[in-house]
């Protein structure tokens, strides 16, 4: 199947997505079980694409755990995202060159 | 109006500068997955959203279906419906239909945030200045990500691989650390995750992400409904 096709569906899909909420929205959901759901959904969708993919996401089980490692702790202190995602992959970086 | 538009390319430099180093990462995978400079240039600049393109390239790279990938975007993007409909409570008079089109397309989870907190009612010039550094940003980390993957030793593309999961985890750790609750369902999540990859490998990484959030999700909910002062 075409690249392009793939793309314009990404695009459309992801572009509704945010587009019909935010033009014709103008109530609230009043479900508490919806909410929940919704409340959680984000958290879980970033843990499953990150668990086990961020383990071989550098090629080496132990320069990506070493990452792993790294990200967590910085993330545990609250530090801005590009400072977790930057000392991740240079930890990982430096476990490379000494392994 | 003009200082509006200022102020928002001010409040949005943070958010553009990080998309640039992030959506590097992002160029690089969709080259590793075996996409063109182009291709991933295009998916950037059209989507805007780093967990849906680095799922939706899975699923392009494994030759996927049109479903998988629009049920993929659907859950995973889903969270944007959430903050659009949260915003357009802040939006003042002058928002007509096509101003909230276009602004729909910038609504990331750091131009809401930055968006949400701001305490005054949002212009249409505030948020158009606010979208325009990171859509810059993420656009043109994409593009030096996977032209420049090809060029950098494979030890700094290798070790760059790990900086969007790197993100993820420093989206999802500080609302985990403080929330019993949120924690319960990413360490449910987490499980059944790993159950999906390492004993139903049959299981598309698409379909496998969707169905562990949506069950961990709706598991949580069941145990630990949220109340209103949580959200």
């Amino acid at each position: 199947m075409s690249i392009v096709i793939y793309i314009a569906v990404m695009a459309g899909v992801t572009y509704l997505i945010r587009m019909l909420p935010f033009t014709l929205f103008r109530k609230e959901i009043r479900s508490p079980f919806i909410k929940s759901i919704l409340f959680y959904l984000p958290y879980a969708v970033l843990t499953a694409m990150t668990v086990p993919a961020i383990f071989y996401s550098t090629g080496n089980v132990l320069t990506a755990a070493i990452g792993t490692a790294v990200a967590l702790i910085l993330a545990y202190f609250d530090l801005p995202l590009i400072a977790v995602a930057l000392a991740a992959a240079a930890s990982a970086f430096i476990a490379g060159i000494i392994i | 109006m003009r200082s509006q538009f200022l102020k928002g390319v001010y409040q949005g430099l943070p958010i553009g500068l990080g998309y640039l180093s992030v959506s590097f990462g992002f160029g690089i995978m969709a080259v590793k997955a075996g996409l063109s400079v182009l291709a991933a240039v295009g998916i950037s600049i059209t989507n805007l959203t780093s967990a849906g393109q680095a799922a939706g390239v899975t699923v392009i790279a494994a030759a996927g279906s049109l479903i998988e990938l629009v049920f993929t975007q659907l859950v995973i993007n889903i969270r944007y419906s959430l903050m659009a409909i949260s915003l357009t409570q802040k939006l003042d008079g002058s928002f007509n239909t096509l101003k909230r089109m276009t602004v729909a397309f910038g609504i990331t989870d750091e131009v809401y945030a930055v968006a949400a907190a701001n305490p005054e009612k949002l212009t249409p010039k505030y948020m158009y200045g606010l979208m325009s550094l990171p859509v810059l940003g993420w656009t043109l980390g994409t593009f030096l990500g996977a032209a420049a993957g090809e060029i950098l030793p494979a030890a700094v593309s290798n070790a760059m691989g790990i900086m969007l999961y790197g993100m993820f985890i420093a989206i999802v750790v500080p609302p985990a650390k403080k929330s019993s609750k949120i924690l319960f369902a990413v360490i449910i999540t987490a499980v059944f995750s790993l159950i999906f990859y390492y004993f139903l490998p049959a299981v598309s990484s698409g379909f496998a992400i969707i169905i562990s959030a949506v069950a961990a999700s709706v598991i949580t909910a069941v145990i630990c409904p949220v109340k209103e002062e949580e959200e």
